[in-house]
């Protein structure tokens, strides 16, 4: 219920939401859990396992209950934490995890169960019979236990990724935050304040007391106000920074649009920061932990310090008679201020017998809550007191555990956490996150007054590293009282007490894993799921350690903790990928021809990150085995265009250019003339087939190489190593030129007769022989020439500067059709080089060596080559490797497919029987069938062989004879002429 | 007689205008790789006899008259809108790149936060004024930015990318714009 | 991760090109032998503490780098530029 005068929310600003399909009104600054509260709703979600009712237990980021769904359909979002998302107009809100309602949920039955579902049961219950997993255990699992469920549609909305810079990042807007911010901005450094709640103050917009002589909330707010007008200062309100990593770069998550629901064209959701900042500056704060006793999971039972936030930033008392429970002087401050706002407290139990409380309201001192009654809420709890046992009838129970601070991010790079024992919790330790230093709450310091001294301090250290002048700061007046406390973790009784609000984790099940002998925390950890649940044990982890400590003898430090990894809270998939959903996954590189070949319907197929045509359909022409066979024929019998701009072009020049490429080439180039083109092999240095392609000479000291499509970036990169890591003094340069050419080959015995209608100087030749390079113009546009053939037929490649591609592209697709020839795409042009026995990555796979594909004889005996040495080893030269052969049908069976392997005519397929594989097939035109490339064990001694291919995958067996690789025009003549 | 007609990068894509941004094709006119195999002392002295300005320091960029001269990565600059004089290759690789790169400007007020959507490092006009220059990535791209004016920058990437570069910005100029309703 | 180019400054890991142990800088004679050779290809520690790898500011300035750091703290100790660590070696 509402409680008149209280809160920061604007009770001006009606918002009307619904859940579960009821409407309920709130006001603006409410969150889903504080307007519920409000309309004195508590059963807000079904518990992971057992099902059973939950209501909220925090009012923070760590709440393990209260998870719902919000939005619907495709944009809805699961998990979605009650405590963080704003309500607004409109906004629709879901539990989940139970079935067919909240209020009845058939799945409960779990509950009744459940001492057959203890600690380790689907490790003991579903082993056997083996087969039962998958098909009858899993899935039942599945269905009764979980969490919300994905809409399984694609998600509609936006989230995007931004990288942020910053001298001092300070995590947290509390008291120290706040504090330690000013002090840094004051001091001129650029500050990142980031927060993970909407409005930032921390603990002081939860609490009463004074700073100043102002309420707590109010110095927040003005000490937010003036980092908002430094220039210095960015605030990032909603961010939670969710990891530290190496260094200075951290993680943050802010929630851009889950409180307003605005899904308009690109307004994200989500945005995920990677902040990089020289200094960080934690001031997280701190936790509340709950005290574990029988049926401490009713809705209704909450942290006091939650209790608090509901009464004083949101005006909500979450119950009429409300009954106080802790080890803590802090929980007294939610009973003043209850009581100070007219609500009624049933009693007020401390477990300590010098619990120092006085009010006007029952205490009990030295007493414990040992059990709850109720059904879907709570109706009254059990205490024990030094004279008995008593019930009391209260709709609220607050309990505090004391307090842990919030050390996790210092723990992201393998720091392990100090227990003090004072406070009987664990604070960061020094140094664990270079560069980060700690204050507040999360260093162990819980007055207001420490808090502002410590966030002061630590900013003029930071401040002082940074080389700024420490500005004088005034320590604002604040409560400066003693954080007193005694341990009391589980209170002794029968049943289930909770430790793990959100898996079903009890007191019981920790002891359980101790008695089998899992009593590292690692392992009670997996064995219980204790802290596996999405609040990554927040609020039960240092609970579970007591308990476990307990069981097998030891102190809380020597038990130790678990690992606190990233991310602090969840992170949406989406939120991380950011940046890569659909187009943004990878570029997309289009040549120049791109929209002529679209024109032109052809399918374009994805190389690497380009594009290029598949074919060139024709009316009428009903498979693409049609269209392919008839560009074939372009290049055979007249003239064929097509696109080669994506292969790699690399300008070479300096000094030692010729000596760079004798090295990384095994054949020589420094005795090419200029003028000339030259086909090169290139090698790793393990020996095996790099790349290949041509390389010009256009100058003394002048070269483009050409590399494969595939390889273009490889092979730059491997120059660049060559030239930086093995060869510094070589005078060499290395510029890649490929997206400054669009190159097309004009291939066929009418190319010349084409390009001579177009070059502003004709070639014949003597001038443009074959394997000849240079300057010319074209229409007017000065390029270059090459003459070199990737069909075995007449051909050049002709470049000129990119912004001419598409023209020059139209214009000899246009006059190669006058001569009964047109574009080509990537099928004719496998199907020319097959038949050529010209090999691309299909056969240099990162396998193969130059024995291995017929060029041993390209290694230079003269000069040493990258790879040279290993390529002599004898395992890569001699035994039966499998070398490169062609192959054609010779049976009934006229098809082929690559991939299949090869076997003797009569061996069984059998792996033992393995002779070898297809690489690469097609339908030669020429051949009038099939033809194929692929490497057999000694392949070139059983030329004439009649063996299997065998295509396991595709049900496919082939009589085939093994022949030489070249299918067309062995001599060639063709590509002179 | 055909003529072949030039073509832009973005040509039919470009200008957008989204909230406080505006993304707009530059014409960079003579763009030329030096990459220097030599003395860079030598190849500086040549530029600054020829074209008026020294071979830059790396992240930076000088302009003089209509030449501007852009730092390109290890021991490589990249001078714009004037022909290189043929001195410079007596030390240097001097390669034509004018239909190389696709070059947008990026203006207004918001492009800040934009880049910082896309762009690792930090551009902030404090840290990266104008004239600065970083040889870094736009999205998954490997880019060139420089900072031209207090609410601009110039950006390069591949040609074949521009219909990429455009996408990213176009989004990131969105996202950002939405923030500010 | 961020590294620090000598000649870009403090950079984001993204940009760089992780390429292997900087052994690969000491490529032995061509008559060096098998065992050389086998260790200069093959051969790598795999310490918890110091390494030195080689990387390349791929999407930067285009260098190759010598990377000195700690794989247990993730601590970088020095970014050299290849060509002068392999000039070095001279």
């Amino acid at each position: 219920m509402r409680i008149k005068g209280k809160g920061l929310i604007d009770r001006a600003n009606t918002v009307t939401f619904s859940f579960d399909g009821r409407s309920y009104d709130g006001f603006a600054g409410d969150t889903v859990a504080s307007a519920l509260l409000a309309n004195d709703v508590t059963l807000m979600g079904r518990s992971f396992k057992y099902h059973r009712p939950r209501g909220v237990l925090t009012a923070g980021s760590e709440e393990p209950n209260a998870l719902v769904t919000v939005g619907t359909g495709a944009a809805s979002e699961p998990n979605v934490r009650a405590t963080m998302q704003e309500v607004y107009e409109g906004l629709r809100v879901r539990s989940q995890n139970a079935w067919p309602s909240l209020d009845f949920d058939v799945m409960a039955v779990n509950n009744l169960v459940s001492p057959f579902l203890g600690a380790g049961f689907y490790y003991k219950t579903f082993m056997w019979p083996r087969k039962f997993w998958e098909r009858v255990y899993e899935p039942v699992i599945r269905r009764a236990a979980g969490l919300g469920g994905l809409s399984g549609a694609h998600n509609p909305d936006s989230y995007e990724r931004a990288f942020a810079f910053c001298d001092v990042l300070v995590i947290g807007a509390g008291p120290a935050g706040l504090m330690a911010a000013l002090t840094a901005a004051r001091g001129g450094a650029d500050v990142i304040l980031a927060d993970e709640d909407a409005l930032m103050g921390g603990r002081l917009n939860a609490e009463t007391y004074q700073i100043d002589g102002k309420p707590g909330h109010v110095w927040a707010a003005e000490a937010v106000a003036e980092l908002a007008g430094m220039d210095n200062v960015r605030l990032m309100s909603r961010t939670t920074v969710t990891g530290a990593y190496d260094q200075g770069t951290f993680g943050a998550l802010e929630r851009v649009g889950q409180h307003h629901g605005d899904r308009s064209a690109g307004a994200p959701v989500e945005c995920f920061w990677r902040i990089v900042a020289r200094h960080s500056i934690l001031t997280a704060g701190a936790l509340e932990r709950p005290i574990a006793f029988q049926n401490n999971d009713r809705p209704g039972i909450m942290t006091a310090g939650a209790v608090r936030a509901y009464l004083n930033r949101w005006g909500v008392s979450p119950g009429k008679a409300l009954t106080i429970f802790a080890n803590n002087d802090d929980a007294h401050r939610t009973a003043r201020d209850l009581a100070d706002a007219g609500v009624r407290i049933a009693a007020v139990i401390d477990s300590r017998t010098d619990a120092d409380i006085e009010g006007d309201f029952p205490v009990y001192r030295g007493a414990q809550v040992f059990n709850t009654g109720g059904g879907k809420e709570l109706e009254s709890i059990s205490i024990r007191t030094i004279s008995g046992v008593e019930k009391i009838q209260t709709d609220c129970l607050a309990m505090s555990g004391g307090w842990n601070p919030t050390v996790h991010l210092t723990c992201h790079m393998n720091g392990r956490p100090t227990w003090r024992p004072d406070i009987q919790a664990f604070v960061p330790t020094e140094g664990a996150i270079p560069g980060m230093v700690v204050a507040g709450a999360c260093n162990g310091t819980f007055s207001t007054h420490g808090c502002l001294a410590e966030g002061a301090q630590v900013a003029g250290k930071v401040l002082e590293v940074l080389g700024k002048k420490v500005p004088d700061v005034a320590l604002p007046q604040a409560e400066d009282a003693p954080y007193r406390m005694a341990p009391l973790w589980a209170v002794a009784g029968k049943g289930r007490a909770w430790l793990d609000f959100q898996n079903d984790v009890s007191v019981k099940d920790v002891a359980q894993a101790a008695v089998e002998n899992f009593r590292s925390v690692e392992h009670m950890k997996r064995y219980t799921t204790q802290g596996m649940a999405t609040d990554q044990g927040k609020n039960s982890n240092v609970g579970a350690l007591a308990v476990l400590a307990d069981a097998t003898g030891r102190g809380i430090p020597e038990t130790g903790t678990t690992t606190f990894r990233p991310p602090y809270s969840p992170v949406t998939i989406a939120a991380m990928g950011a940046g890569a959903q659909g187009k943004g996954f990878a570029p997309q590189r289009f040549t120049t021809s791109h929209n002529a070949s679209v024109e032109a319907g052809a399918p374009m197929i994805e190389a690497g990150l380009w594009y290029r045509p598949s074919y060139f359909p024709k009316a009428g022409e009903k498979t693409w085995r049609q269209s392919c066979d008839r560009e074939v024929g372009y290049v055979r019998k007249a003239v064929g265009i097509c696109d080669v701009s994506t292969l790699g072009k690399i300008d070479i020049q300096g000094p030692d250019a010729a000596a760079l490429l004798d090295f990384v080439y095994t054949n020589m180039f420094s005795t090419l003339k200029v003028g000339r083109v030259r086909y090169g092999l290139m090698l790793r240095e393990d020996g095996t087939v790099m790349d290949d392609g041509t390389c010009a000479r256009l100058g003394d000291q002048h070269f483009v190489m050409t590399t494969t499509t595939a390889a273009a970036g490889a092979v730059m990169k491997h120059l660049e190593f060559v030239a930086q890591c093995l060869h510094p003094e070589w005078r060499v340069a290395m510029t890649s030129v490929t997206e400054q050419w669009a190159q097309f080959a004009v291939a066929g015995p009418k190319s010349r007769e084409l390009l001579n209608g177009v070059l502003d100087a004709p070639i014949d030749n003597d001038s443009w022989p074959f394997m000849a390079c240079g300057d010319m113009s074209v229409l007017g546009v000065k390029g270059r020439l090459f003459r070199i053939s990737f069909s075995g037929e007449h051909a050049y490649e002709i470049a000129v500067p990119a912004r001419y591609g598409e023209s020059l592209f139209r214009e000899l697709v246009a006059r190669a059709q006058g001569l009964g020839g047109g574009a080509y795409g990537m099928e004719a042009l496998n199907v020319l080089r097959v038949e050529k026995g010209f090999i691309t990555h299909a056969e240099i796979h990162g396998r193969t060596t130059a024995f291995d594909v017929g060029m041993a004889g390209m290694i230079s005996a003269k000069k040493d080559c990258i790879g040279k040495v290993m390529a002599a080893r004898p395992g890569l030269v001699a035994g039966d490797r499998e070398r490169l052969v062609g192959m054609k049908p010779v049976g009934a069976v006229k098809m082929l497919s690559a991939g299949a392997h090869i076997f003797e005519k009569d061996a069984q397929a059998v792996r033992e029987n393995d002779q070898g594989y297809v690489t690469s097939v097609c339908f030669s035109p020429e051949v009038g069938t099939y033809v194929g490339l692929g490497f057999v064990k000694n392949g070139p001694e059983r030329y004439g062989e009649v063996m299997r291919v065998v295509d396991h995958l595709r049900d496919l067996e082939v009589e085939v004879e093994i022949c030489p690789p070249v299918f067309f025009d062995p001599e060639g003549g063709l590509a002179r002429g | 007689m055909a003529e072949l007609k030039a073509r832009t990068a973005c040509e039919d894509a470009l200008p957008v205008t989204v909230g406080a941004a505006q993304l707009e094709e530059l014409d960079l006119g003579p763009v030329t790789s030096v990459m220097v195999w030599g003395q860079e002392a030598e190849v500086s002295a040549a530029m600054e006899a020829a074209h008026g300005m020294a071979f830059p320091k790396p992240n930076r960029s000088s302009s003089k008259d209509a030449g501007r001269c852009v730092w390109f990565g290890r021991n490589q600059a990249i001078l714009i809108g004037v022909a290189p004089d043929a001195t410079l290759g007596n030390h240097a690789a001097v390669v034509d790149q004018s239909d190389a790169w696709c070059a947008v400007s990026l203006s207004g007020s918001a492009s800040e936060d934009i880049l910082a959507r896309l762009v690792p490092v930090d551009l902030r006009r404090g840290q990266f004024k104008r004239g600065h220059t970083a040889r870094t990535q736009v999205g998954h791209m490997m880019a060139s930015v420089t900072r031209t004016g207090s609410d601009s920058f110039m950006i390069l990437v591949f040609r074949s990318m521009a219909i990429t570069l455009i996408h990213e910005l176009e989004q990131a100029m969105q996202a950002v714009a939405s923030r500010s309703t | 991760m961020r590294l620090d180019c000598p000649i870009c400054g403090n950079r984001d890991r993204r940009e760089f090109y992780y390429q292997g142990d900087a052994v690969m800088l000491a490529r032995p004679a061509v008559d060096a032998g098998a065992v050389a050779w086998d260790r200069y290809l093959h051969l790598r520690g795999n310490p918890a503490g110091q390494t030195r790898d080689l990387w390349q500011h791929e999407a930067g300035c285009g260098a190759w780098l010598v990377v000195t750091r700690d794989t247990v703290t993730h601590a970088v100790s020095a970014v050299e530029l290849a060509s002068d660590v392999k000039g070095a070696m001279a």
